[in-house]
């Protein structure tokens, strides 16, 4: 409809302004997080992501080198060392005393008590004499710091290892594979069924399974969790699996029904009267001709399953052979719930996948949905 | 590794058995009323009638292992004590009506299902027309349908991120809290905040539930004949216009599909709740009350009256998909 006359260009701009602040308004949550993830925990404590690529200004409490390490110079004896221990920064100002935190700028000699003074320069390196020995605890210098820009693929080496995500990453791929593989022969056999073959009956099936497609799972947890426990699969992969075919089946059924009752009849018939049978229509005329439905609904399955917590928690323990991603991120946003950075990571490791999934097989899913809300 | 040899030994074991069942059941069927011989017009019409129970059998059993054998034991349980081992009549529901906990969690859910949906129709329908004009359009599509293959509970961490509260005096890391301080106000912890945290949480759903929207509603909005709209602006409708009176009145089914899907899962909604809140601070719903009677309360009786006051909200909308369904098929 862009060509019709009537299109003002003012319009056009204000559709792309439009359209940009909602995409960025959709994506700047995800990106938050992502920018996180490759931060260190003081990093994300001293500024928002959203400052991650300038240098964030730090207050650092630096307690001077141990007393052992003093070194004496003429009448003087000296502590010294670099605040930032190694790393990179600025100093912008340093205190002696928490009240006075930014008190001398860089370079400037501090007078402290006893005749001592403590320098700070700008790269870090301070140096702090008194006439006397130094004793007990050493001294403690406030800092104010530009710390430049600092990303590191530490957390994932820390997550994946360390924090029992790996693990579940295996977990979670045992739960779904079979969980999406499964559910999808037995419903397009139903599928065909209920779109190429006459028996008394059928028209109520179909509408059974659009009933069903939208009962509450929450309803069946109870009673499966007893059944499964009576039969000994309470806590097992054979019960999951069977848990998420059951549950995906009424949409699998009623997304190949559908588009198999669009099929050419044509097709069918005159394969009927060349003498196949059924099953053979099945297997070497309708699942081929059914991909795109069928990827549709793998994907559906894929992510539904992937993604799920409420399902894992009640068929599944929680050892570390049964937790799954979902599971482990909802532990630690309860343990770990101040620290970001590995929150961060652990939530992209789990989204990953799907994410990889749903750019490579956007059409279908897009095919699917349009195909599988009731119309 | 022992365990993902565990999950390929069962994709085989379940494909072959699968495409196993169907072939021999099918080969019995047809060595037992062959279709050829004195009484083949006999057999033949018989095995067509037993053929599709045949192809149905284990999907049948598994929906109502998994669907409506567990509806059935609600209801039952529903009327039994915490172990479902006495009757107890009406007690767990006498029970739901004077708790305060569940009275918050309906109202809760009901404040849901008026925003939930409505936001992100609107939302969804707002991105489905820009998108539509511009020529960078299905970038954009990507970009707001993403949520969608997001977790919800990736997306609560995503967003307990953005809503994080680091203290008094501590530099702001949220983006809530940053953006309120660069107005001049005082960060808070957000999610601990009555009423506003419940429309926080709604804001994740919403968030991740406009991209299904905008998917559904720019297929309608594509699917709406040409000459309607040459025929508005001919008669010199604005742009405005041709969206508010002629694109959308036209869209409307489409707009209810939409809806009632979306009305559904917040129905359903639990995960973010739980990871978010857990149902504190008045942020309770009814998915989130049935969980916990479920796993920390132990009473499998109050668990299913709630499960089954789930239902009761979803059944009209069941009800209208069926009539709908039916009503194409002819």
């Amino acid at each position: 409809m862009d060509n019709i006359a009537g299109t003002k260009s003012s319009l056009v701009w204000a559709v792309h302004m439009a359209t940009a602040a909602l995409v960025l308004l959709w994506v700047l949550p995800t990106l938050g997080l992502l920018v996180s993830s490759f931060r260190d925990a003081d990093q994300i404590a001293a500024s928002g992501w959203w400052r991650a690529v300038f240098s964030s200004e730090q207050n650092i409490v630096y307690r001077a080198a141990d007393v052992q390490t003093q070194v004496q110079q003429g009448d003087l004896w000296v502590l010294q060392g670099n605040v930032f221990d190694g790393g990179k920064g600025e100093v912008q100002s340093f205190g002696i005393t928490s009240r006075a935190p930014s008190d001398f700028a860089p370079g400037t000699a501090a007078p402290m008590k006893d005749g001592m003074a403590a320098q700070v320069e700008v790269n870090g390196d301070y140096r702090i004499t008194a006439p006397k020995a130094f004793e007990g605890r050493s001294p403690r210098l406030f800092v104010t710091s530009l710390t430049p820009p600092r990303f590191t693929l530490a957390n994932y080496s820390k997550v994946l290892f360390a924090e029992g995500i790996g693990r579940a990453f295996l977990n979670t791929m045992t739960v779904t594979i079979p969980a999406t593989v499964i559910p999808i022969l037995i419903a397009a056999f139903a599928a065909y069924a209920l779109a190429w073959m006459e028996f008394p009956g059928r028209a109520l099936l179909i509408a059974a399974i659009v009933g069903l497609l939208v009962v509450p799972l929450q309803l069946s947890l109870i009673p499966l969790l007893r059944l499964h426990n009576s039969i000994g699969i309470g806590k097992e992969y054979l019960g999951i699996w069977l848990a998420h075919s059951g549950f995906g089946l009424p949409l699998a059924i009623y997304l190949l029904r559908n588009y198999m009752a669009g099929l050419p009849r044509e097709i069918i018939e005159s394969a009927r009267v060349d003498g196949a049978t059924d099953f053979q229509i099945f297997l070497k005329i309708i699942l081929p001709l059914s991909f795109p439905a069928l990827a549709s609904f793998a994907i559906f399955q894929f992510l539904w399953t992937w993604n799920d917590l409420l399902v894992a928690t009640v068929f599944l323990g929680n050892t570390q052979d049964q937790l799954v991603m979902t599971g482990v991120l909802r532990e630690l946003m309860g343990s770990k719930g101040g620290e970001w950075e590995i929150l961060a990571t652990s939530a992209f490791v789990s989204i990953a996948v799907p994410l990889v999934v749903f750019f490579a097989m956007q059409k279908y899913l897009v095919r699917g949905l349009l195909a599988g809300s009731v119309k | 590794m022992q365990q993902l040899f565990m999950a390929s030994a069962t994709i085989i074991i379940g494909v072959f058995g699968c495409v196993g069942y169907f072939f021999v059941s099918n080969l019995v069927l047809d060595t037992l009323l062959p279709p050829r011989g004195p009484e083949a017009g006999r057999n033949i019409s018989r095995a067509a009638q037993i053929r599709p129970w045949l192809f149905l059998l284990p999907a049948i059993l598994l929906l109502s292992v998994y669907l409506v054998y567990p509806l059935v034991v609600s209801v039952v349980l529903s009327f039994k004590d915490s172990q479902g081992a006495s009757w107890v009549g009406f007690d767990n529901y006498t029970w739901l009506l004077n708790d305060t906990k569940f009275r918050e969690s309906l109202g809760n859910n009901l404040l849901w299902l008026l925003v939930v949906p409505a936001a992100a129709t609107f939302f969804g329908l707002i991105a489905a027309a820009l998108t539509d004009r511009i020529r960078w359009g299905n970038f954009a599509k990507a970009m707001i349908f993403m949520p969608m293959a997001i977790s919800f509970v990736g997306a609560s961490v995503i967003w307990k991120f953005i809503y994080d509260y680091r203290g008094e005096g501590q530099t702001e890391v949220g983006a809530l809290n940053a953006i309120v301080s660069a107005f001049g106000g005082t960060p808070q912890a957000w999610l601990t905040v009555e009423p506003t945290n419940s429309f926080l949480l709604m804001v994740v759903l919403i968030w991740i539930q406009t991209g299904f929207a905008m998917v559904i509603l720019s297929a309608a909005l594509r699917g709406i004949p040409e000459e309607t709209i040459e025929a508005a602006i001919l008669d010199g409708a604005s742009p405005l216009q041709i969206f508010a009176r002629i694109k959308v009145p036209q869209i409307w089914g489409t707009i209810a599909v939409v809806w009632t899907t979306i009305t559904i899962t917040v129905l359903k909604v639990f995960d973010i709740v739980l990871t978010m809140t857990n149902g504190q601070w008045g942020t309770q719903v009814l998915a989130n009350l049935m969980f916990d009677w479920m796993f920390r309360g132990n009473d499998t009786g109050r668990a299913s009256a709630v499960a089954l006051v789930i239902m009761l909200m979803v059944t009209p909308i069941m009800v209208w998909n069926i009539r709908n369904a039916r009503k194409e098929m002819r």
